[in-house]
């Protein structure tokens, strides 16, 4: 079952971005974003973190409270912290049912991939793929 | 039509300058919008643009005469060996190698260099002798080493280079001694742009007979190649780099290595008779050019090479050299920028870097405004290493760049640092 929170978040994302018209003001929210997004703790910073597949280097971390996954992520480069900070708003502190069934149809609406060259949306992909296997994995703790 | 502002240009020196309208408008690609801003292609150290000739040649070729070589009687694949033999003494020419003999067709520099590892470097590299590289090696000049050292139990050495991205050369020099067998090393390194006094080495290497094996991909775009004063043992290119298409590229070498060195592939047209017992092999230089060739390419390769002829690579050479400079020059405004190689020797092409800037950051927002720069590590991850850095920017101008378009990208750069800073 599809979240509807999700869903209205992904809305609000969309219609942000809709506002905003021009790529290159539309980037200069994602580096907004991204410069706003917390750094994460050198202590998560190892290798076991970082998503591979990314042109920048990528650190997630993920922890598991009350039944909701919750992601902290960084970026050596901003304009991938932004677009981190954005699957953020949308996956994290949500359950791992919700992770794992989230659709993120506001990427094709905002034409993220088509910012993205084909090798970075690789990138995007080897993130949503790493946050799902997250959720996969604490899901799997509910079974016990 | 080209934008005003990309042909402007205020070098006005040479028959470049002069003519640079015309030059452009035979390169129809760069004729075009990227992101709603007319394209500035600054990346032509990854490979370089064609001119119409060169991709008239080609449809040309598959229009009229295409047919396999060497092995036909009837008219077609006589016109098409014809043309591809026509391309190898037009490469000879062009980097005045001796004989065609010294002349084979390659892939590419980084097919040339594994030909060289493979079929000269395991006859003469043995346990506990070295291979000497530098600091500076892309990673196709670096990884068929590896593998030949990794095989033969042989040491693999590497000539350090100082801050400027200069080669430390006393060091290198000291290195050369009896127990080397190989040197592999760059004429201009396409990360730092230093051109490399490759001679010097040569001449050190033979006191001890040790064969040379240059990477030319840097080279032969920029400079006039001479193999004979080089007196390199080899010395291997790839035409996407000089305006040529891809896929075909060149390896020199003297006759006396080619001679000693094994096949590299075994198939067709390399070989002298076949019987299931044994197989002969052919002569030079159709030893080490197995199967099918890529004839079309091989043919328009050339095709390039009297392309640059009719500019003149002199003249080429000054104009890039002007560009190198103005470009330089502007980017010193930018705060904070560091830059990567500042050799008194280089090529028309500069690696920088921004304090407190990602490099990827800032080619993502260059090329939203239509500027084409590279960034990354340029296959040359050791070279990052050395410098302390995750990866670089760079921008490589070729002879149909202008000023104009330097002038745009540091219009895009001074944006983009102000969105990231």
């Amino acid at each position: 079952m599809l979240s509807q929170e999700i869903a209205n978040i992904e809305e609000e994302i969309v219609e942000e971005f809709e506002l905003l018209e021009e790529p290159m003001v539309q980037y200069e929210y994602i580096i907004d974003l991204g410069k706003k997004l917390p750094d994460l703790d050198d202590i998560h910073k190892k290798e076991a973190n970082i998503v591979k597949g990314c042109q920048s280097t990528v650190w997630l971390h993920a922890d598991y409270e009350n039944g909701k996954v919750v992601f902290e992520a960084d970026s050596n480069t901003v304009i991938t912290k932004g677009i981190i900070a954005l699957l953020m708003r949308v996956l994290s502190n949500r359950t791992p049912e919700e992770i794992i069934n989230a659709q993120l149809g506001f990427i094709d609406k905002i034409h993220l991939r088509t910012h993205l060259s084909v090798q970075r949306s690789n990138g995007l992909n080897a993130m949503i793929k790493r946050m799902k296997y997250h959720a996969v994995g604490f899901g799997g703790l509910d079974l016990n | 039509m080209n934008n005003d502002s990309s042909i402007s240009n205020t070098l006005i020196k040479g028959s470049i300058a002069e003519n640079i309208g015309s030059i452009r408008e035979s390169f129809p690609i760069l004729n075009q919008q990227v992101n709603g801003y007319p394209l500035v292609y600054f990346d032509n150290a990854a490979t370089s643009q064609k001119p119409l000739k060169v991709i008239e040649a080609l449809t040309h070729y598959y229009s009229t005469i295409n047919s396999n070589i060497h092995r036909g009687v009837h008219y077609l694949s006589e016109k098409a060996t014809a043309e591809y033999e026509d391309s190898r003494e037009k490469a000879r020419e062009f980097i005045n190698a001796k004989s065609i003999t010294e002349i084979n067709f390659v892939r590419g520099t980084t097919e040339g260099i594994n030909l060289v590892a493979h079929s000269l470097g395991r006859k003469i590299v043995t346990k506990d002798s070295e291979i000497i590289i530098t600091a500076m090696e892309h990673h196709s000049n670096i990884v068929p080493w590896q593998i030949l050292a990794e095989e033969k139990n042989a040491k693999l050495r590497v000539a350090p280079i100082n801050d400027r991205g200069e080669l430390e050369m006393e060091v290198l020099l000291d290195m050369i001694n009896e127990k080397t067998a190989i040197i592999a090393m760059s004429h201009i390194s396409n990360t730092l742009g230093t051109v490399n006094p490759i001679e010097t080495v040569i001449k050190k290497a033979h006191e001890f007979e040790i064969p040379v094996v240059i990477d030319g991909a840097q080279g032969v775009p920029h400079t006039l190649i001479d193999v004979q004063k080089l007196d390199c043992d080899f010395y291997t290119f790839s035409s996407h780099k000089m305006f040529g298409p891809t896929g075909a590229g060149i390896l020199y070498g003297k006759e006396k290595w080619l001679e000693k060195m094994d096949p590299y592939q075994g198939g067709g047209e390399m070989i002298q008779t076949v019987t299931f017992e044994k197989t002969t092999y052919n002569e030079l230089p159709y030893k080490f050019e197995a199967g099918t060739p890529n004839i079309a390419d091989g043919i328009v390769m050339g095709t390039a090479m009297d392309y640059i002829n009719s500019l003149g690579i002199h003249e080429i050479e000054q104009y890039e050299q002007e560009l190198l400079e103005y470009g330089t020059e502007r980017l010193k405004s930018v705060e904070g920028i560091r830059f990567i190689g500042e050799a008194e020797k280089k090529a028309s092409l500069i690696s920088f870097v921004i304090e407190g800037i990602h490099p990827y950051d800032i080619g993502v927002l260059l090329d939203k405004q239509g500027i084409a720069i590279r960034t990354g590590h340029l296959c040359t991850e050791p070279l990052m290493e050395r410098f302390g850095i995750p990866g670089t920017c760079r921008a490589s101008f070729a002879f149909y760049n202008t000023t104009g378009e330097i002038d745009r990208m540091m219009e895009a750069l001074e944006k983009a640092v102000k969105m990231l800073r």
